[in-house]
Parts: C-alpha cells; sequence; structure tokens
C-alpha cells in the first residue's frame, strides 16, 4: 500500500511536470501551427538561470527567486524567438521546424559549453528536502510542491482563457485565426503573448524538474519535451483539460510501470500513446481550449 | 459575354442621367488579380460599390466572387496573392494590407461559412466582435436578433445554422462600419429563413452600404441596387440591378440562371443546416 501511495504521489509529481511543459505546447500549436520543439530549450535555459540564482542566495528564498528568475527568463526567451525568428515563419511549417529543432540542439550544446555536460546538483533548501508520511508511505516534499504549482497553473490558465479578453481570441484563434483577423484582431500580439506563457510555463517546469530530481543536466529539457509532445498528441492539440488529463495519465503510467514491470515506464507511455492514437476515431487536432 | 466592353473601367453608378455627379464609391476595385497557387484566379475584377444601398456581386459558381471579397480583406488563402491592381476603401489605397487594418477601417464581414466560433457563447462571440475606440451598438443588434439575447450564454456550435447567420450578421453590425460584406448569407437555410435574413439585410442597408454575394436572385431582386457581375475571373457586367434581372436573356447567359439552375436555388434546401460535405465542396470550387 505505502509503495503505491509513493509511486501514485511520485507519478502526480511527473504529471505536473509533464503538464507544465505540454500546456504551453498546445497553446501554442493550438492558436499558431507552430511544433515548438525549442520549448525544451526554454526549459535547460531556465533551469540553470535558477540554479545559479538558487546557489547564490541560497535558502528557501533563494528557491522562491530562482523560481522566479527561471519563469522570466522562459518568457523572456520564448519572446525573443517568436519576435527575431518564428514571426517570419508563420504559415511555413518546413522552415518552423527546422529552426526550433536548430534551437533545441544548439541550445544544450551552448548550455554545456558554458557548464559542463555533467549533471549538477540542484540545491533543494532543507524545508523542501525532508518527506511526509502519507498512508505509511515517505513522501518527498517537492512532489508536493509540483503539484500545487500545476494545480495553480492550471487554474490560472482557465482563469486567462475563460475571463480575459486575450483568452477569448485565443479560444476564438484555435478554432479560426484567419476569422478573427476579419473582426479587425491582430492575431501577432495574441501570438507573441501565447509563446511568453509557453516560455514562462516551461521555465517554471525547468525550475521544480530540478527540484524533482535534485540535479539539472543540459539535455534535461530536451528528454522532457518528448514526454511532453506525447501528452499533448494524447490530450489534444489545444485543449488545456485534455493536456492536464493526459500528463496525469502519463506520468502514472510511466512511474506503475517502471516499478512493477521493471523500468518499462517509458517504453508503457509509446504503449499508452499507441493505444490512444489507434482507438481515437479521426484526428483532434482542431478542438476547443476550454 | 461582352456586355460591358470596358470592364475595369468605373462603372456609372446612377442610372438615370441625373446632372448632380455621383457621390464616390466606399469601395473601388480596379483591375484586381488574384493569383492562388498556380491558378490565376481573377484577371481583371473592376467594380465600385455605392457609398448607400446594397451592391450584389454575382455570378455562377466558381468564378471568383469569394475570392474576390477575400482579396479586398487580405484574407487569400497561404500560396494566394494579389498580383495587380488596386484596391481602395473610401479612397484609401488598402491593396495587400493586412486583414485586421482593412477590418479596423470600418468592415464588417459575413464570411460563406458564417465564420462563427462554435466552442465560443453567442456573448462571447459578440464581445470579440467589439472594435475599440467604436460604439458598440448592442441596442440594434437585440432589436434585429431578440433571439440572440435570449441565447446569449449559449454556445454558437449548438445553434441552428439560421442563429448562426444571426451571430454572424450581429457581429458585421455591432460596430460602426463603413461597409458591410456579406458572402451568401441565405446559402443552405430553410425558405423561412432566408426571409428573415434577407429583412435583415434590407434594414443594415438603411444604415451601412452592403456588398453582397448571393446565388439566390429573389433575394437579389428584393435588396440590390446596383449589380456586378463575373464570370471566369472578370467583370463581365456592371449596372442596375433591377434592369438586369428583368433581362432573361442576359440573366440566362451571365448567371446560367434556367439553364443549369433554377432561380429559387436556397429554397430547395429543406433543413436549416447545410451539409458539411456540400459546404466544402463549394467553397473548394469558389476558392481554387
Amino acid at each position: 500500500m505505502s509503495t503505491l501511495v509513493l509511486l501514485t504521489l511520485t507519478g502526480l509529481g511527473l504529471g505536473a511536470l509533464y503538464f507544465l511543459i505540454a500546456s504551453g505546447l498546445a497553446l501554442i500549436f493550438g492558436l499558431m501551427d507552430v511544433l515548438n520543439f525549442a520549448h525544451g530549450a526554454f526549459l535547460t535555459v531556465s533551469a540553470y538561470a535558477a540554479w545559479r540564482t538558487a546557489e547564490t542566495v541560497g535558502g528557501t528564498g533563494g528557491l522562491a527567486l530562482a523560481a522566479l528568475v527561471g519563469t522570466a527568463t522562459g518568457a523572456l526567451l520564448a519572446i525573443v524567438v517568436e519576435l527575431v525568428l518564428i514571426r517570419r515563419l508563420y504559415g511555413r511549417p518546413r522552415e518552423q521546424i527546422l529552426v526550433t529543432v536548430g534551437l533545441s540542439l544548439a541550445v544544450p550544446a551552448l548550455v554545456q559549453a558554458v557548464w559542463g555536460a555533467d549533471s549538477r546538483p540542484f540545491p533543494v533548501p532543507d524545508a523542501l528536502s525532508g518527506t511526509v508520511g502519507v498512508l505509511g508511505a515517505q513522501v518527498p516534499v517537492s512532489r508536493f510542491v509540483l503539484i500545487a504549482a500545476a494545480l495553480l497553473v492550471l487554474a490560472a490558465v482557465n482563469l486567462f482563457l475563460s475571463r480575459t479578453r486575450y483568452g477569448l481570441i485565443v479560444r476564438a484563434g484555435v478554432e479560426d485565426r484567419a476569422m478573427v483577423t476579419a473582426l479587425g484582431i491582430d492575431v501577432t500580439r495574441a501570438f507573441t503573448l501565447v509563446f511568453a506563457i509557453g516560455g514562462a510555463l516551461a521555465g517554471l517546469a525547468g525550475v521544480l524538474g530540478g527540484l524533482y530530481f535534485g540535479s539539472l543536466s543540459p539535455h534535461q529539457g530536451t528528454s522532457l519535451l518528448v514526454f511532453a509532445f506525447v501528452v499533448v498528441v494524447i490530450g489534444g492539440m489545444g485543449s488545456i483539460p485534455g493536456v492536464a488529463l493526459s500528463a496525469l495519465a502519463v506520468g502514472l503510467v510511466q512511474q506503475y510501470a517502471n516499478y512493477y514491470v521493471d523500468g518499462y515506464g517509458d517504453f508503457a507511455v509509446v504503449v499508452l500513446l499507441a493505444a490512444v492514437v489507434l482507438a481515437r476515431p479521426a484526428p483532434r487536432l482542431a478542438g476547443g481550449v476550454a | 459575354m461582352s456586355t460591358n466592353p470596358e470592364p475595369n473601367s468605373p462603372p456609372s453608378p446612377a442610372p438615370s442621367p441625373a446632372p448632380n455627379p455621383a457621390p464616390p464609391p466606399i469601395l473601388s476595385v480596379r483591375d484586381l488579380r488574384v493569383r492562388i497557387g498556380q491558378s490565376s484566379i481573377l484577371q481583371g475584377v473592376g467594380f465600385d460599390v455605392a457609398p448607400t444601398g446594397t451592391t450584389a456581386l454575382l455570378g455562377r459558381n466558381g468564378v471568383g466572387k469569394t475570392t474576390t471579397v477575400r482579396a479586398v480583406l487580405g484574407l487569400l488563402p497561404e500560396e494566394g496573392e494579389v498580383t495587380g491592381g488596386t484596391v481602395r476603401l473610401d479612397g484609401e489605397d488598402v491593396t495587400g494590407h493586412r486583414t485586421h487594418t482593412v477590418v479596423r477601417r470600418g468592415v464588417g464581414y459575413v464570411p460563406e461559412d458564417r465564420g462563427v466560433f462554435g466552442s465560443l457563447t453567442v456573448a462571447e462571440n459578440l464581445t470579440l466582435a467589439e472594435r475599440a475606440g467604436g460604439p458598440h451598438h448592442y441596442d440594434l443588434v437585440h432589436d434585429l436578433f431578440p433571439e440572440l439575447k435570449a441565447r446569449r450564454a449559449q454556445r454558437a456550435g449548438t445553434l441552428s445554422g439560421g442563429q448562426q447567420q444571426m451571430v454572424a450578421l450581429a457581429r458585421a453590425l455591432l460596430n460602426d462600419n463603413r461597409l458591410v460584406i456579406v458572402d451568401e448569407p441565405t446559402k443552405g437555410l430553410a425558405p423561412r429563413v432566408v426571409t428573415e435574413v434577407a429583412e435583415v439585410l434590407q434594414r443594415a442597408a438603411e444604415r451601412v452600404p452592403v456588398l453582397l454575394v448571393e446565388q439566390n436572385l429573389a433575394v437579389v431582386r428584393r435588396l440590390a441596387r446596383d449589380a456586378v457581375v463575373l464570370d471566369a475571373g472578370r467583370t463581365v457586367h456592371t449596372g442596375d440591378a433591377a434592369a438586369l434581372l428583368a433581362d432573361r436573356e442576359r440573366t440566362t447567359s451571365l448567371l446560367g440562371v434556367g439553364r443549369h439552375e433554377r432561380p429559387e436555388r436556397s429554397g430547395q434546401q429543406a433543413g436549416e443546416r447545410p451539409g458539411e460535405r456540400e459546404q466544402r465542396e463549394h467553397a473548394t470550387k469558389e476558392t481554387t
């Protein structure tokens, strides 16, 4: 029983991490039809920026500041990439893929050149390094931090989509971008905003990933991105609640399979993906966001 | 075919030789040429839309009516481009401008497929259409479409085809516009709803000039003062709508009425929701 509780909470923590990455991917794809392979690079750079901050400041306050710095770094990076590179390439999917894949290779290499290829320990403050007893299981506190952060982000994204004018533009744009412009709305501003939100969430995921794994490495973002894409495909491009459920499923399946089927977690995720894709009657590429 | 020897010269909007000069057109299209992929879809479209009343844009399926409207609005598909000609809105050159900048100059647009956001509520569809800086005529919209007020919290995707058309028209009439472009508003609607839409358009045209793409000639007869006829990507006739429709020989040769289609085309549709396939096929024909 205690093993199951530990696996479940760890799986939920991992699912929370996937959700933070995948929700940005889903919004960006849903609104702009851009498959952002550079999303993992945003995460990696943000994680290193957060790591430097946490190392320098130290303690719980240092981690809080690191979370801010990481989130801001992700947002800033995403805005620059959108304005400088992606903006010129709307409607040209091949070039977009080349550019974002290029970034996903170049940025980790750059990070590696600066901070080395070895993974670095992420400073976890004492307050978060302990465990909590839940039904006989000793669950690391950081799992709860991740789950809480993901729930907060889910609520915030839903509020943004349902209560703000830009959220309205995003939901409408996911359905029919051309018609949004035909109402006199400049969707390129919504594009930049959605890219910034996606980058900020990836940045936060970079910080929380450091907390979850206790370490960071130049290729962390890229490997997490693979699972985030799986989550998006299962959950439906452009559907935030779908992505949240799918992230939970992927995180749990991965954890359970890793323990009960001897480390076959990644394989189980692929099986889940195949099962969902084959069982689905028609591609759900266009769906409502909220 | 050559009922007008110079299709791209400005047509004379005044049917009678009035002594005072005609007011300048609200929309003026000259020698518009559009290529989509490898095909030249428009090869010289030119016409004026008068600053009052309704101007009908007519022609058989696939002659370039929707492409013309989309080119005016900068809404061509990715592989499409304007290769020549000019579009002037209230005297200002807007050729090749981005869609939202053209629309913000005061254009309301009701596309062929209505463009209603199905996952948004009726109220959200209208909120989205509110343009900054101008009054929003909710009083007018609720007066014209009392049903939409009652259904404001309903998702637009669950409305009937006729109700969705009301949402689309309401969005176009919400703002102070200088021109409203309506593309086949009665297509696929039941005869009773066609009458309702025509009444709304008639009232709209009292406030704002309307460019109307329409296949239902009964609707055209009721609403339009001027008519522009396209064939194979060119303007082949401009002039008084009533005179054109009264000329059976001309309507047959220009619009194919009597040979290919019955004039009350949309009256044949029994249901309110058109078949999606038919709509897609139609759209493909129109834009490619």
